[in-house]
């Protein structure tokens, strides 16, 4: 009960923060909601399954592009052009988990991050299709939804709105569920769950899509409510980035990837204010983090006040 | 009615034949002990069994299907159920989802609490269900490995080494839950304290350096000449 309480009190105060916050903030708060949901989908694999992922930035990048070449080719409206980017990284994400989830541990890490890379200079081959690195834009008449237009500050932030919480009552709903606690099982010991007459090649697979699809869902929706689409976010760095923000936010935490996000973001934000050596600023808070409180700020509260927190 | 049969089981690692062409028959019911010195290749022949190691040559039979190539967690599926020699839990999780865990294969809901709470209880964990696996004692590990076994309802269990650690109190206690469970499964247990197997098997088979040396009931065994030498004399039986 506590556990329901406190994240629906926190999709609450996000609710709320939409009437008071400045407009400066109401926007990165936007972009924040969006960037967490994709760092939820990341720690579903990463923080709740165990493995590691240095591609997920194809998966981002299928939902925004499975969402903005179906707007810019085939004259798609904004929903169905959504649930292309939604299917396409579905597709994708189980694709890679086929080749991916023969290997393990390093190898894992390696064949990920070759795959996003292959993503990535598909995108820059096509650049006919997809501008390459210059990427397009997508016009504000075609970011309408039910007549609503997304491009408006505030239909944006509660658009961000829904989908983080989608997201989050997703992995919160996820991990209680049987399915869920054998991912956890294959976190801890993965030899014991096939031992238990578990599939885990089965479970690792499920994990993989479900990962996947809601990291593609957060780049399609990216893309609608920003208007932009570019291979940047294919990018390794787009792939470095939720793990970041999951490890600082805590892995295996439901809230630690929004926490992360925001963390990040902001102190990248406040540090580039002060000085233009904001990276140094950012690497030496970053550096603290991992040494007092190493499984993240959500992990570091779990393990000193509540041991119950999901 | 034959539960278990191997034939001509084999598993060698690099050079070193550690089971060697093992024709082995469970009938359904039994209490089978699995003795010998260490390195005789008990671990091996149950992995095999349990689908831990893919076999070198030879065959398994459980319950009339042929389930040599079978992964292991379709062997399990079967009815099959393996604790492990070394300890094999989930350190991060409470032993009572180490043990619900072991249980949500195969059931939903209620009936999951029911045998998780029965279990706990079987196995004396009591006091601990709640407290982190990775925390409780040596022994205490030991009793939710031999747990974990349980609340999957097999129809053969495996059990390598359970007694390892364990005091004198919590031996009685396992040598009683043995005896309950009898009833219910088919047992192969691989047991060092000679204590254990004499009061708990119907029979019992000897390995060694990969060979079934000798089969036959207790005092058939305490009286073959030839296991003496290999085994029963020995200080570390
Ligand atoms: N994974 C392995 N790789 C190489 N050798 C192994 C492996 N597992 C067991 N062995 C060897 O096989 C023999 C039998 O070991 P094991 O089955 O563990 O014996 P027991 O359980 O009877 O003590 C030993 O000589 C052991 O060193
Ligand atoms: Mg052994």
């Amino acid at each position: 009960m506590k556990v329901v309480g406190l994240h629906i009190g926190l999709l609450a105060v996000l609710f709320a923060l939409q009437f008071v916050l400045p407009a400066y903030h109401h926007g990165n708060l936007a972009r924040i909601m969006v960037l967490a949901s994709y760092a939820i989908g990341y720690n579903i694999l990463f923080g709740y399954t165990g493995l590691l992922s240095l591609g997920h930035a194809l998966f981002f990048a299928a939902g925004m592009y499975g969402m903005g070449l179906g707007i810019q080719h085939f004259d798609l409206p904004a929903a169905p052009a959504l649930i292309a980017g939604v299917v396409s990284a579905a597709l994708v994400s189980g694709g890679l988990a086929l080749l991916a989830l023969r290997t393990t541990g390093v190898a894992f890490m390696i064949v990920t991050l070759m795959f996003a890379q292959a993503g990535y200079l598909t995108i820059l081959y096509f650049g006919e299709w997809t501008r390459g690195d210059e990427g397009f834009v997508i016009a504000q008449s075609a970011r309408m939804i039910a007549g609503i237009d997304l491009s408006d500050p505030t239909n944006r932030y509660f658009a961000a709105l829904i989908l983080f919480s989608i997201c989050l009552v997703v992995c919160l709903w996820l991990i209680r569920s049987p399915f869920g606690k054998t991912l956890i099982a294959i976190r801890e010991n993965e030899e014991r769950v096939t031992m238990l007459g578990y599939s885990t090649f089965a479970h690792k697979l499920g994990a993989m899509v479900v990962s996947g699809t809601l990291s593609g869902t957060a780049g399609a929706t990216y893309g609608l409510l920003f208007g932009y689409a570019g291979a940047s976010f294919a990018s390794v760095q787009y792939s470095i980035f939720p793990l970041l923000w999951v490890l600082l936010g805590g892995a295996g935490t439901v809230l630690g990837p929004f926490v992360g996000t925001l963390f990040m973001f902001y102190l990248i934000d406040l540090s580039s204010g002060i000085t233009s050596a904001y990276m140094l600023i950012a690497g030496v808070v970053l550096v603290l983090l991992t040494l007092f409180a190493p499984q993240g700020l959500m992990g570091e509260l779990r393990r000193r006040f509540w041991k119950g927190l999901p | 009615m034959t539960l278990l049969s191997t034939k001509g089981l084999s598993k060698s690692f690099d050079g070193l034949e550690a089971v060697s062409s093992v024709d082995f028959e469970l009938p359904a019911g039994q209490i089978r002990a699995l003795i010998g010195p260490n390195g005789a290749g008990k671990t091996t022949f149950v992995s095999l069994i349990c689908g831990r190691l893919a076999p070198t040559s030879g065959t398994v039979t459980f319950d009339g299907y042929d389930i040599t190539v079978l992964p292991a967690h379709e062997r399990i599926q079967r009815g099959i159920a393996y604790t492990f020699q070394i300890t094999s839990i989930f350190p991060g999780l409470s032993a009572r989802e180490n043990i619900a865990l072991a249980a949500r294969r195969f059931l939903k809901g209620a009936q999951v609490t029911e045998v998780v709470e029965a279990t706990i209880d079987k196995v004396g964990l009591l006091g601990r269900a709640d407290q982190t696996a990775g925390d409780l004692a040596y022994g205490h590990k030991r009793l939710l490995e031999i747990g974990m076994g349980l609340a999957q309802n097999p129809r053969l269990l495996i059990l390598d080494e359970p007694t390892q650690g364990l005091s004198d109190g919590e031996i009685e206690a396992f040598k009683e839950l043995i005896r309950d469970l009898a009833d219910q499964a088919t047992i192969l247990l691989i047991e060092h304290n000679m204590k254990v197997v004499m009061a708990t098997a119907n029979k019992i088979s000897v390995l060694d350096g990969g060979r079934m040396l000798a089969e036959g009931t207790p005092e058939e065994i305490q009286n073959n000449f030839a296991v003496q030498t290999a085994y029963l004399g020995r200080d570390d039986a």
